[in-house]
């Protein structure tokens, strides 16, 4: 009887890992996109929780259109990533040279504009988004069961952190990228746009913002206040790993998934807050976060 | 700048006398019954209108707004409007408190109608209490019937907790029935568990465990192996708005519909329709309210026609319902009484009994908790459904009886 009950304790422990890990992998994708824009234009999105709707609602869209999960999945975070574009280039760039707090209080009052505007649209009340029917259902891990669907996404997380990768580590283009991080101003001396430079890397932020807007639109439900919550997770995954470094987020949002899951199996009322304590733990003892360079401030 | 500023001052001053002549004299002249007729009988409605209980605050204000049309339509208290004073309380106790005293003092409102949480309503019953001033809560809850929270101007539409899980234990749970639950961590959540514990301790089913979950919470996987490994027949869950779309869908994707039956205290119209109806599909849970009661109860015939006319063929929905059955159970009370004076008023709601919706409803003397129907509901098959807004069966009606009631004595009221 009481080996039984260890046994199942022990799957249980290794099943709430597993999922801490799997949450880890949404935290990941939350946190790439608001990263990879402080790490190089040196701007906090405020509005980054509001285009993780935005995406959901854009996947919605082309959804409702196409009736194909995987348009939704591919046309959602381009057309979101455009709209991106548009305010790098309308909104964003006409603020370069000022206070560093202005792109902040733009992004912060652009967060509610896209809220209302999607109310707007589409209503308060949030949308239905089935799970596609190819990854319904769930898959016995051996330890426990667990749904294809968020297996199915942190395959893409994973993907989309290899593709990041090759394209910053083995590419021209990732090259003055990188450089364009460490110092803009050389990178101009050597006659790089880098003001295009920007424009794409904060496009590319957007779209992945998006991008995780339609992967948890089958998990969770459509609503325009949906990207509230998911600010505070990601900028407390950002600012664990340290403000701007890629390694950070990855490492810091699978951190973060453990603490939560972990806290759910001893005090499940504790689960959200636990997030924050482990912030304030880390700041404590590391201010710059687990991977930033300290002194690193906007 | 000073000199500038006084002229503009003097002249808006002038131009406001005059105004105020001017419409005073036409008002003499054209329409001596308005000039004489009193002033409106203003009703205060603190509701969420933005947070996760938003489309059920939205419900609440059209049908509310709809019961207000009515009555002034019927030519209201001797040719004295209605009207309803709409206040985003933002699902916060703080922020109810203040815009509650707003109406009340600033807006001068003569009765306060809303609230759409537990906490939020308690803090409403607050102010209105220490102002004597009446308020008919339309939100779940226990407390607010207990002697310590309640007042003489407290009054209770919708449905508690305790009649609501007590429903649907008695339609779910039985003798050695394992039932595990997932609550929210806030007096809703606490409430309703308390409710249904209660319930299966009478019937002898068995608690197999029990989870609180922070309200709000977008992700519920964590939850999942822990409510899993605990083998239950039934899985309770007690939370409310966008976490029951959430939690029910997830649930879903984890396979635990599978292995047990989905319970829920109040199964909402407008979380199925976020959650769609394969994640809901097969769910039990009580409502005060379900438009297809309309082919049993007329009146529940005549509220969904008088709401379909006035906006745009749509349905009301079950939250939205209390938004109706209140301010028109209300407003029949200050026709009754004659007048807007808070006593008389509070001794013709005693007297009532009405059906504007739902079949016959009457407050209770020593607590004002409103005695009603419980609707028992399934969350019907996608293939099942008959058109778009056929989203649950009715499996039975209870009717409204003071035996679904904690008694007088148990809530500390002396007799």
């Amino acid at each position: 009887m009481t080996s039984a009950f260890a046994a199942l304790d022990l799957e249980l422990i290794a099943m709430q890992l597993f999922s801490g890990v799997a949450l880890g992998a949404v935290f990941v994708m939350l946190a790439l996109g608001l990263s990879i824009i402080f790490g190089m234009l040196g701007i906090v999105n405020f509005a980054h929780g509001n285009f993780f709707m935005v995406g959901a609602y854009a996947g919605v869209f082309v959804m409702e259109r196409t009736g194909s999960f995987w348009a939704a999945l591919l046309v959602g975070p381009l057309m979101v990533g455009a709209l991106g574009l548009l305010v790098e280039r309308f909104l964003i760039r006409p603020l370069a040279g000022r206070s560093p707090d202005d792109p902040l209080l733009l992004t912060f009052g652009l967060g509610y504009v896209l809220v209302e505007g999607v109310r707007i649209l589409f209503g308060s009340d949030g949308l239905p988004f089935a799970t596609p029917e190819e990854l319904s259902g769930v898959a016995d891990l051996g330890i426990g069961y667990f749904p294809i669907y968020r297996l199915f996404v942190v395959g893409v997380v994973a993907l989309v952190l290899v593709v990041l990768w090759y394209g910053l580590e083995r590419t021209r283009l990732g090259l003055i990228v990188r450089a364009g991080a460490r110092d803009p101003e050389i990178l101009r001396v050597l006659g790089i746009d880098i003001q295009r430079l920007w424009l794409w890397v904060f496009g590319l932020g957007i779209a992945l913002a998006a991008l995780g807007g339609v992967l948890a639109a089958p998990m969770r439900s459509v609503n325009p206040e949906m990207g509230n919550v998911v600010l505070g997770e990601a900028f407390a995954v950002t600012v664990i790993g340290g403000m701007g470094s890629l390694m950070g987020s990855v490492v810091a949002g699978l951190l973060v998934g453990i603490v939560v899951s972990m806290t759910a199996l001893v005090a499940p009322e504790m689960a959200s807050i636990a997030m924050f304590a482990f912030m304030a733990l880390v700041l404590l003892i590391r201010p710059q976060g687990l991977f930033g360079k300290p002194g690193l401030g906007v | 700048m000073i000199e500038q500023g006084s002229r503009h001052g003097s002249v808006s001053r002038r131009t406001l006398v005059r105004g105020l002549a001017a419409t005073g004299a036409l008002a003499g002249i054209g329409m001596p019954f308005v000039a004489r007729a009193a002033e409106p009988i203003r009703i205060g409605f603190p509701t969420p209108v933005t947070g996760p209980f938003g489309a059920e605050a939205k419900d609440q204000i059209r049908s509310a707004e709809l019961a207000v049309k009515q009555f002034n339509e019927a030519g209201g208290l001797n040719g004295r409007m209605a009207e309803l004073l709409v206040r985003d309380d933002k699902l916060n106790p703080g922020e109810a408190a203040t815009r509650t005293l707003e109406l009340i003092e600033k807006d001068k409102a003569h009765f306060i109608v809303g609230a759409l949480s537990s906490a939020v309503q308690l803090s409403v019953n607050e102010i209105t209490r220490s102002r004597k001033v009446l308020y008919v809560s339309i939100s779940q809850s226990d407390t607010i019937n207990e002697a310590k929270d309640f007042s003489r101007y407290t009054f209770h539409e919708a449905l508690n907790p305790h009649m609501t899980t007590a429903a649907v234990a008695k339609h779910t749970f039985k003798k050695g029935t394992r039932v595990a639950y997932l609550a929210a961590d806030y007096a809703y959540g606490h409430e309703m568990l308390r409710g249904f514990k209660r319930a299966a301790a009478a019937i002898g089913a068995e608690t197999a465990g029990e989870i609180l979950h922070p309200f709000g919470a977008p992700d519920y996987s964590t939850f999942m192996p822990r409510l899993r490994s605990m083998r239950p027949d039934i899985l309770c869950i007690c939370n409310f708005g966008r976490d029951q779309a959430n939690s029910i869908k997830q649930a879903n994707d984890f396979g635990l519909k599978k292995a047990a039956r989905i319970v829920v205290p109040v199964l909402l119209h407008n979380q199925r329709l976020a959650g769609g109806a394969d994640a809901f599909e097969g769910v039990v849970g009580a409502s005060n309210y379900y438009w297809r009661l309309e082919e049993t109860v007329p009146s529940a015939k005549a509220f969904n026609d008088a709401f379909r006319a006035a906006y745009a063929n749509a349905i009301p929905t079950d939250y939205g319902a209390y938004g109706y059955t209140a301010v028109r159970s209300l407003l029949m009370a200050v026709k009754a009484a004659g007048d807007t004076d808070t006593d008389r008023v509070i001794a013709a709601l005693e007297g009532l009994t009405y059906d504007v919706a739902k079949g016959p409803e009457r407050y209770r003397a020593c607590d004002h908790q409103a005695i009603q129907s419980v609707l028992i509901t399934e969350s019907r098959k996608k293939s099942e459904m008959q058109g778009e807004a056929d989203l649950f069966r009715i499996l039975e009606v209870e009717a409204g009886s003071e035996a679904a009631l904690r008694t007088c004595d148990e809530l500390g009221h002396r007799a």
